[in-house]
């Protein structure tokens, strides 16, 4: 976890951070805190590219941050176009970088 | 199907409001948000607010959800507060579909405030996806719910009030501030925001766009250009900077999508953030008994946003047949607030916006 | 100008300081709020009367220097940040500055700080001789400075730890 992104001493706000929670993202064991969302986990561990584009496989950041824009959609535990910016992070979640749509896990 | 007397959709400051002002006229109500947490965009506002006390001036927005959901508190017998639950669509028989934890559930309200927000608009340039380049408010709620910085160099696009306060409360969390700009020659914000920053040593270049964004898989350096008087490129004025953040704050445009689903008339209000409904002096829509209040209705001050909550409140509960005691008392009080809000040179824009959706009073 | 770059001009300054002669009997606010917006917990909190209850809510504050005792009232409920209070004769060679102040960490008492000015120039250092931030100033410290004369109408802050 780099600990240069989180905040230690603000002037106005306490941030309550005591659990840790341990996740995978693309195979590698990451961390974060309980009660944050999945994006910002990850971005606070210094990772910036959520996903890949449909058509020109441009790299997806999160945008908006409260589930509006869909440029944070992830496959978590194998479930795709998941809005990370607003789910909050699991103990052992997996996580992938989605490319494109994504597949689904159910068929008609 | 849930029977319901008011659904109100977003608890944000005007949805908060709106449902403590109906519960009080003695209404049931039902309060819906996608998110888990209440007070929408409130909590993410570490600076004390403007307005009089009626607005709660001087106090934090962070501190005035507290307040507003104390007040909820008291009443909470009558408020059926659903959390972690997205407005799918209003329909024509009246009923209103909610996703609530992965299930689907139909309510059929006798009226509805639609308190749903605005989101943030996007800005065309060059390699203007790429990762690093955030909205205003994803910006404060990445430092100020979750207490993660965005970035270490950041360029705020957008001298508006957003750009203003976002960049101060970046420089609270310890993130440089490279330079604000702004596209018109002049900072569109409250000019005490600006001065408290510019003191503090951020340059803010009015007249300024983004020529475009550089960086392979994420944000390494912005391109900025000035514009002359017509908005055209001044060639060879180009300024690089190294910034990891750019952080875009043009506006936003209100969420009017389930109002439109429902065939309420909306009109397009550049002056208010681009679609909004038409709407009387209670803030109820073309259609009966649908309601709007908040930025959904014209994007504004979230002081602004909280009295609409309150006199929506008041009237949709009126509406549906409880009128609070001191009725026509706090009708008046409210319209005087919003009107003493609008009333200086910075609403010209808004005042000009409401006269272009607001429909003539019909029964007072 | 002013519009387009946040910083009030020495002729604006000048303007809304208080005269020479009050500036020598002692404490007095300095509410630099030049633009009419809907704001005036400033004058609901001043206990002397000093400055006129607003008639609308977008009235620019007016202050009665002679009434003003440099109580910080206003300086702390003002959400732009935009009053100091100014004590010119706190010692023979310095003014007093209280300015609100709301970064961490705090300088300490007895700190020699970077001073600004409005454009954030750095103009001159200065002593820090008192820090107050209890519970009912929410989280808007004050802190009191020791600023050479000479910088009266200049200094407006101190520089922030942000690198």
């Amino acid at each position: 976890m780099k600990a240069e992104l989180r905040i230690k001493n603000h002037p106005i706000l306490e941030f309550k951070k005591e659990k840790i929670l341990k996740f995978k993202f693309e195979e590698k064991d990451y961390e974060g805190y309980e009660g944050e969302t999945i994006a910002v986990a990850l971005h606070a561990s210094g990772v910036k590219v959520l996903g890949r584009s449909e058509v020109k496989n441009r790299p997806r950041g999160f945008y908006c941050a409260i589930g509006n824009c869909s440029s944070c959609l992830m496959i978590v535990n194998g479930e795709p176009n998941v809005r990370t910016c607003v789910v909050q992070l699991e103990e052992g979640m997996k996580i992938e970088r989605q490319e494109g749509k994504g597949e689904l896990l159910w068929k008609l | 199907m849930e029977t319901v007397e008011l659904l109100i959709i977003g608890a944000g400051p005007a949805g908060l409001c709106a449902a403590i002002s109906a519960v009080s006229s003695g209404a049931k109500v039902m309060l819906v948000d996608r998110n888990d947490t209440l007070g929408g965009q409130l909590i993410k506002q570490t600076h004390m607010f403007f307005g009089s006390e009626k607005q709660y001036a001087a106090t934090r927005g962070t501190d005035i959800t507290k307040i507003l959901l104390a007040e909820i508190e008291k009443y909470k017998e009558n408020i059926k507060i659903y959390k972690n639950t997205t407005a799918l669509g209003m329909y024509e028989d009246g009923v209103v579909t909610l996703a609530r934890n992965d299930k689907y559930i139909k309510v059929k309200p006798k009226a509805i405030i639609v308190a749903t927000g605005a989101s943030e608009k996007v800005l065309a340039f060059p390699n203007n996806d790429l990762p690093g380049i955030y909205g205003a408010g994803a910006v404060q709620t990445l430092m100020n719910v979750y207490g993660v910085k965005p970035g270490n160099k950041v360029l705020m696009v957008g001298a508006g009030n957003i750009g203003l306060i976002v960049s101060y409360q970046l420089m609270q969390a310890g993130v440089k501030v490279e330079a604000i700009i702004d596209a018109a020659p002049e900072i569109g914000g409250y000019l005490v925001h600006a001065s408290k920053i510019r003191r503090l040593g951020v340059p803010i270049y009015t007249s300024h766009i983004v020529k475009e964004a550089i960086g392979l898989d994420y944000l390494e350096k912005a391109v900025l250009i000035e514009v002359d008087e017509k908005w055209q490129k001044v060639r060879g004025t180009e300024k690089e900077i190294d910034v990891d953040v750019m952080c875009i704050s043009v506006g936003l445009t209100p969420l009017t999508e389930l109002l439109m689903q429902k065939g309420c008339e909306v009109k397009y209000v550049p002056e208010l953030g681009g679609l909004v409904p038409t709407r009387n002096e209670n803030y109820e829509t073309s259609i009966d008994n649908i309601f709007v209040a908040g930025d959904v209705s014209g994007v504004e001050e979230a002081s602004a946003a909280m009295v609409e909550g309150y006199l929506a409140g008041l009237c949709a509960a009126d509406k549906i047949g409880f009128r609070h005691d001191d009725f026509k008392k706090l009708k008046k009080d409210y319209i005087e607030q919003l009107h003493s809000l609008r009333a200086g040179p910075e609403s010209d824009k808004i005042r000009g916006g409401i006269a272009k959706i607001e429909r003539r009073a019909q029964d007072v | 100008m002013f519009e387009s770059t946040g910083v009030a001009t020495r002729e604006m300054v000048m303007k809304t300081f208080p005269t020479k002669e009050r500036l020598e009997k002692g404490s007095v606010a300095v509410i630099e709020c030049y633009k009419e917006i809907p704001c005036n917990p400033c004058a609901t909190a001043c206990r002397q009367d000093a400055i006129k209850t607003f008639v609308d809510i977008n009235d620019l504050p007016t202050l009665d220097h002679e009434r003003c005792n440099g109580c910080t009232l206003c300086m702390v409920n003002c959400p732009g940040l935009a009053i100091v209070v100014v004590d010119k004769n706190y010692t023979g060679e310095d003014a007093l500055f209280k300015i609100p102040f709301e970064f961490k960490p705090l300088p300490l008492e007895g700190d020699i700080v970077r001073g600004l000015n409005r454009a954030g120039e750095h103009i001159c250092d200065v002593e820090v001789v008192k820090i107050q931030n209890p519970k009912s100033f929410d989280q808007t410290a004050i802190l009191s400075l020791l600023v050479k004369k000479e910088y009266l109408y200049d200094f407006i802050t101190i520089e922030v730890g942000v690198k």
